[in-house]
Parts: C-alpha cells; structure tokens; sequence
C-alpha cells in the first residue's frame, strides 16, 4: 500500500475559482436548522479548521460542515482533538476548535479541556449531546457534560434551543478569546441540531456580565512606580499571560529601558528573549540557578501575567520573601491568591506596562544587582555531564537540535523530564514557539499539540520532545500526522521509564521504583514505519547530529527513537513546596534539603 | 546511575535575604506579623436566574475549598435575577478570593460583601413533641415565633430571626423533644436605603 495514496492534496485544484464563487454564496446561505446555525457562527467568527471525532449526537453538526469551508481534521480520539485544537489556539491565537460526540466522546474531551483551562488557552468545544427529551434518562451515551465540565471551562452552553444555539456558539468564541483566555463548551443536544431555524447567529460578543479590566487604576500605578524607582535589587517575572496578551514586545521595550533582569515562567518562555543580556532564564522547579537566586534575593519582583503557580513559587514563605510584589494582571481573582501583591495592576499587560512607562522618569539604581545577577548565571550554568559518553545524554539531543533548527521553530512536548531538557537546552527567543501542557501537566500532549500546532503554521519548523511514557499515551495520533502529510519531528527522549517519576522515587521514595520503569517498550522506529512516518534509532552519539539533520530534512512526520542515558536526572531541582533559594545541583544536595 | 553535580556554590552558600511570607503569601512584616485569622463574611450576590447556577457557584465554593455557612437563594423583583446569599468564615484573603471567584463566573452580575451591621435572618420550623400546645406556644412566643401546625401529639414551630436567636429557640424547644428542625440558611440585606444594582453599584436612591 502506497502512504502516500491517502495524503490530502493540499495544492490548489483548478476548480478553485468555482469553488470560490461558490463560498460567497454560502457565506449569505440561510440558517436551516440548529446545527447549521452552529457551523455559520463558527464561520461568522473567522474559524478555519476545527478538530475532532464524529460519532451519534454530533452528526447533524458534521452533516452541517459537510457544506462548509471549514477543514476538519480527524483525529484518532477525542483527546487528540481537544490537545490539537489547544496547540492550534496557542501559536495561533485564536481559539482553536474541538469537536466530540455525546458520552465518552465528551468525556475524552475533558482532559484537553481542563489542560487548556489550567494554561488559559482559547479554545472552544462543541459536543453532541443526546436529544432533549432523553436528557436525565441515562440515554445511551449520554452524561452530563455541561457538569463534568463547568469547573474547567471559562463558561459553557446546553445549547437545547434551535433558534438560539448560533448565538451561543458565537459568544462561547468571543468568551474563549477575551480577557483572560480560556476554554470554553456548547453542548448540543440532537434534537436541537436537528431542529429547523431560520435565526441567524449574531456576530461574536462577550455576555454583559464580563468586563475584563483594561488599564490599571493611576494612583496605583504611581505608586508602583516610585517603587520601581527606588528598587536596589528589581526583577520582572514575565509569565504566560505576556504572551497571550501580546505584551512581549512592551515587555522588553520596557525591561530594556529600566535595564531590569528578566526571569520568566514556564508558559511564558518566549515572551524575552533568553539570548539577552537581562534574560536570567526560567524561575521554578527545575529553574536556572540565576533565575531561583534573583527571585529569592529580588526587593521588587514586577509579575506580569502570571498566577504564582506552586511550581514557580515554592514554599510561599520563601518565595521572594524581601520583596515587595507589583504584580500586572488581568484576572482580578490572581491578586492575592497565591502571593500577596503590593501594587495590584489590574488590566491589559501591553497596556498596563505603556502606563507604568508613562509615569516612570528615572530608572532604578540597580548595577549592583545587575553585576550580582551576571555573577549567578555564569556560576550557575545548565550543565550536563560528559556530552561525548555513550549512552546519549537527552540534553546534547536538545541543544543540538536547538542549534540546527530555524530561529522560529515551534517547540511542543509532552510531560515528565524531556519537557524540563527541552526547557532548560532549547533557546527561546519568541513569544508562540513554546506550546506545553504547562499546568495540568498531561503525560500525551506531545503527539497531538505538534499536530494542531503545524496546522497553525504549516510554514514553520515543528519538533516535538517528548518522552517514551508520554508517547505512548497519544501515539494513536501520528496516524492523523501521517494522513495529513504534516512535516513535524517527533524526538523521543527514550528511557524507558515514566522517567520524573522514577527520579522522585530516587529522590524521595528511598528508591522505591514502584511502577515507574518500563520492563519493554515499542520500537518505536518500527511504530513509526508501521504507521506511515519515518522511523530512526539514535542510540550512538556520534550520529545525534547526522539524525537529527536527516529527519529535518524528511519531508513529513519523522520520529527519532533517542535511546539515551536511563541514569540522567534534571537539575536544578527546588523540592515540592520547597525554598527556591535552595535549588538541589545533585541527588546529593537534594537529600540535604 | 545519576549524573554528576551540577557546577556552582551548594545551598549554604547563597546569597538569602532575612525574609519570610506567611501561609497566605503575605510578606512579615517583623513589626507586625501580619496573619489574618478567620472571620464571618455576609456575601450577596446577583445572578442570572437561569438552570445551573446554583450548582455551579455551589460547585465553585467546593472545590476551592471555601469554608462555607449556609448559601440560600431566591427570586428577585426582577425576573431574570436571582439573589444568594452566602456566608462563609475564612481568613481576610479567603474572603478576598471568594468574592472574585465567585464575581468571576459568567451568570454572575454583581457581589457585594454586606457590612457586619446587615441585616440577617433565617427561618426555621421546629416539629415538637408534646401534649400541650399552650405550652410549647408560649415558648415559641418568647422567640417570636409561632405555632403553624398542630396534631394530637405534634406541633410545628415556626421561628425567623438570626441565627443566635433560632439556635436558642431550638434549645429551648428541648425541653419537650425536638423531633425534627429545618433551617433555610441567611437571607441578607444592607440596612438603610442602600440596594445593589444590576451594574454591581451600591447606591443609595
């Protein structure tokens, strides 16, 4: 059987001119029933691709973007979809689609959804559901997916209204991209889809009742600013919300001007440049020793966009413990929640930082601390042993791969210790070239977050990291890479371990190694041929470049089996809820802490 | 096994500041340690009178993880809003986030904490065993309250009034043998001419 038989042409046909008249006609089609109205609003709201599994209570819904412009990719389980359409929403800014059926469909679709709540990615999700008069019956496939999923959504919709179902799809994309973003669900029951309607769905708009913030109050941000001012020892910490607010460019206009170190976040690597001079790398867990020393030495830590989450922060008690906290943020319920703010500047980051720069006259007096920082990272440089010994040590294959990529490739992983090496041994420059299950921390987002990230930009280089656990959960969905011709290179850091697991146990468990080590795993080479995509085995570290250099090169899915060294650990390593200051260098140093 | 060490000075050896936060994120003030304890709060929320709204404030009180009193709700002059009323005992920052969580959620128009001198009331029935109806009326007089339903050997009491005042109540009612007692939680208002609008403004009109 040929591959490439099934691969979509992707090519202009000539009837392209015909099929273009064809759409202006459909974009003034009337609404004919509920599901059309959904498929319209999604157009009406500049939708072009949406991913998901067809099944029962969602057919009226596909049988409705049978007629649409929209392409659909189908994904190999819903999962897939909801990680894709993530992945896609994050390099794109625009809520990415997923889309499901009732019951387990709906069900499958919840761990993507809750990942894109935790990394408040735009996203939104429609489910079947059964007909309106079956609901509370226990139907066959039937559950209650506005319940299961109304803690992880930003608002969702049972949409059992034919003539109001459009509108609710439309405001659940204008919710999902607005203010803080976020996942949001229209639940559809079948009836309703079915159901005739001539209602146009309106243009897409926020609920009344949302009213995210837009600048900061003044008397705030004046005082913030004296603040900023007479720092000794400022640090900005830049987070995800930089990104997702456009704010990167304001940020290092601005952090540049005040000459102010840089740290950032997981989710906000990419939002400064980790080539500059400012740039002390990412705070945290398995942070940069420069970062965790400046955020524990820093009198004034300015947070923008960022939540304080407990991988960042540590121990609270000791997190920043000098420092006064400005923090810039456009979710009211993040102030305070986590780390107290001494300046609370509520609004648009982009905005907010322009107000702050706008009341500043003088930039701090900070050499010193600026010559302390530059003392930290050369001190405390990201470091692995011996890179010429076999087995592969994972970091040579990511910085390797970090120095042979383009400049604005996209990064995607899954979860566990490849996640932190392609952290730590990839350099990110710019904003939308990180996409990682950064909160929810989900083992399988590697596999299809690539896919819906080359979706969102088929022009730009895709590598996936990912592990050989994390793999496994997901590798379903290379079939859908395969079928789709897209050109992304999966790297599997192979230990044949849920390998973070395993160092915890090490570390904390007395070594312990219950249920962390796999006794085989797949070659995953063969896996990859089998499923249509190249498959290499890189097991000698002589040939880490020359692989690297050929899957790049291998137009379409490429999966590198990296068989590297099952001993390799991370670090840094700052303990679970532990002092930042304190970062672990060995398993030595960690048993002391 | 595990690489090596990683280069650079061990933990002893770093630059650390005097400082702590508290539990709450706060940073200590040395002068005055800055830890809030629990207090009641009073919050009076306007929502969109729609299905799913209580499950889904109830829901968001839950798994934060809210130390919550009683939540009632209930129509409003107006048909598409409803009112509750949640009292909740947490720390100040406590407070402080379940009032923005809770603002936060899309069905939700407006939330005011009521001042400590709000008014707050609570209704309960009380079913009592017993013989003599006179005397447990006379009881349910001395609270107020009265007598809404008799039989041979039962009478249910109805009492409103704070919640200091319904525990007392069914204190007293012992003495002839509470069978059963049903309590609706606080319905809260601001004294004076103060209201809530649908925008969330306090105004006095």
């Amino acid at each position: 059987m040929s591959e490439r038989a099934f691969h979509q042409d992707r090519e202009p046909d000539p009837s392209t001119d015909a099929a273009d008249e064809e759409d202006e006609a459909d974009d003034a089609r009337e609404v004919t029933t509920g599901a059309e109205a959904a498929i319209i609003a999604l157009e009406e709201a500049g939708v072009d691709m949406a991913f998901g599994v067809q099944g029962g209570a969602i057919m009226p819904v596909y049988d409705a973007l049978y007629d649409s412009d929209i392409e659909h990719i189908t994904m190999a389980h819903e999962q897939g979809a909801a990680h894709a359409a993530d992945a896609y929403g994050i390099v794109s800014g625009e809520p990415g689609v997923a889309m499901a059926t009732s019951g387990p469909g709906a069900t499958n679709l919840v761990t993507g959804i809750a990942d894109a709540s935790m990394d408040s990615d735009p996203m939104i999700a429609l489910t079947g559901q059964v007909a309106t008069d079956f609901v509370g019956n226990d139907a066959f496939q039937e559950v209650d997916t506005v319940g299961i999923t109304q803690p992880i959504t930003k608002n969702n919709y049972f949409a059992g209204d034919p003539d109001t179902l459009g509108a609710d799809v439309s405001e659940a994309f204008a919710l999902a991209e607005s203010g803080r973003q976020g996942p949001t669900l229209v639940d559809l029951p079948k009836d309703a889809s079915k159901a005739e309607t001539d209602v146009q769905p309106v243009s897409p708009e926020t609920p009344d009742t949302y009213h995210p913030p837009e600048t900061a109050d003044e008397a705030v941000i004046e005082a913030a600013a004296e603040t900023i001012e007479d720092a000794d020892r400022p640090v900005i910490l830049s987070g995800g919300g930089v990104i997702k607010g456009e704010a990167s460019d304001e940020l290092r206009a601005f952090a540049r001007k005040y000459d102010i170190p840089v740290i950032t976040t997981m989710p906000g690597l990419g939002s400064f440049p980790e080539t500059d001079e400012l740039s002390l790398g990412m705070a945290g867990m398995h942070g940069t020793g420069a970062a965790n020393l400046a955020i524990t030495n820093t009198d004034l830590l300015i947070g923008v966009g960022t939540r304080f989450d407990d991988r960042l922060t540590g121990g609270v008690d000791s997190f920043a413990p000098d420092a006064e906290v400005i923090h810039v943020e456009i979710d009211a319920a993040e102030i305070n929640k986590n780390i107290y703010a001494d300046y609370p500047l509520l609004g648009d980051a982009e905005r907010v930082l322009e107000q702050l720069e706008d009341e500043l006259t003088d930039a701090p007096d900070a050499d010193e601390w600026r010559e302390q920082c530059q003392t930290w990272k050369d001190e405390y440089p990201l470091d692995y042993e011996a890179p010429e010994d076999e087995p592969i040590k994972p970091q040579h294959v990511v910085e390797r791969f970090a120095e042979m990529a383009d400049d604005d490739a996209i990064v995607t992983t899954g979860v566990g210790q490849h996640q932190m090496w392609a952290c730590q041994f990839w350099t990110y420059t710019e904003p939308r070239t990180w996409v990682s299950s950064n909160g929810l921390g989900t083992m399988g987002y590697g596999v299809p977050s690539a896919i819906g990230a080359k979706l969102a930009a088929p022009d730009r280089e895709v590598v996936a990291f990912d592990g050989d656990g994390s793999f496994l959960m997901t590798m379903q969905e290379l079939s859908v890479a395969v079928r789709e011709d897209l050109d992304i290179t999966y790297v599997i850091l192979n230990n044949e371990a849920i390998g973070m697991v395993r160092q915890w146990q090490d570390g904390f468990y007395e070594g312990r190694r219950m249920a962390s080590e796999y006794q085989w795993v797949p070659e995953f080479d063969l896996l990859a041929e089998s499923f249509g995509a190249r498959g290499f085995r890189l097991e000698d570290h002589d040939e880490v470049e020359e692989v690297i250099k050929e899957a790049r090169e291998y137009d379409g899915p490429a999966v590198i089996d990296a068989i590297i060294d099952p001993g390799e650990n991370v670090y840094p390593m700052v303990p679970s809820g532990g002092d930042n200051g304190l970062f672990a260098l060995s398993e030595k140093q960690l048993e002391g802490l | 096994m595990s690489s090596g060490e990683l280069p650079g000075p061990a933990p002893e050896e770093r630059m650390r500041p005097e400082g702590r936060r508290n539990e709450q994120g706060i940073r200590i003030d040395p002068e005055a340690e800055a830890t809030h304890q629990p207090r009641m709060a009073v919050l009076s929320a306007l929502v969109e009178h729609e299905p799913g709204v209580l499950a889904e404030v109830s829901g968001l009180f839950s798994r934060r993880q809210f130390n919550i009193e009683s939540l009632t709700v209930g129509p409003t002059t107006d048909d598409d809003i409803a009112r509750m009323t949640i009292v909740i005992e947490e720390a100040e920052p406590g407070i402080e986030q379940a009032k923005k969580q809770l603002e936060k959620l899309v069905p939700t128009i407006a939330v005011e904490e009521l001042k400590p001198e709000a008014m707050r009331r609570e209704l309960a029935l009380v079913k009592v065993r017993g013989e003599k109806p006179d005397d447990i009326q006379s009881v349910a007089e001395m609270y107020g309250g009265q007598a809404v339903d008799a039989s041979t050997n039962a009478v249910t009491v109805e009492i409103t009034g704070s919640k200091q005042k319904i525990d007392a109540a069914v204190e007293a009612f012992e003495q002839f043998e509470v069978e059963e007692v049903v309590r609706t939680g606080a319905a809260a208002l601001e004294r004076g001419a103060e209201t809530m609008d649908a925008n969330g403004h306090m105004s006095e009109e």
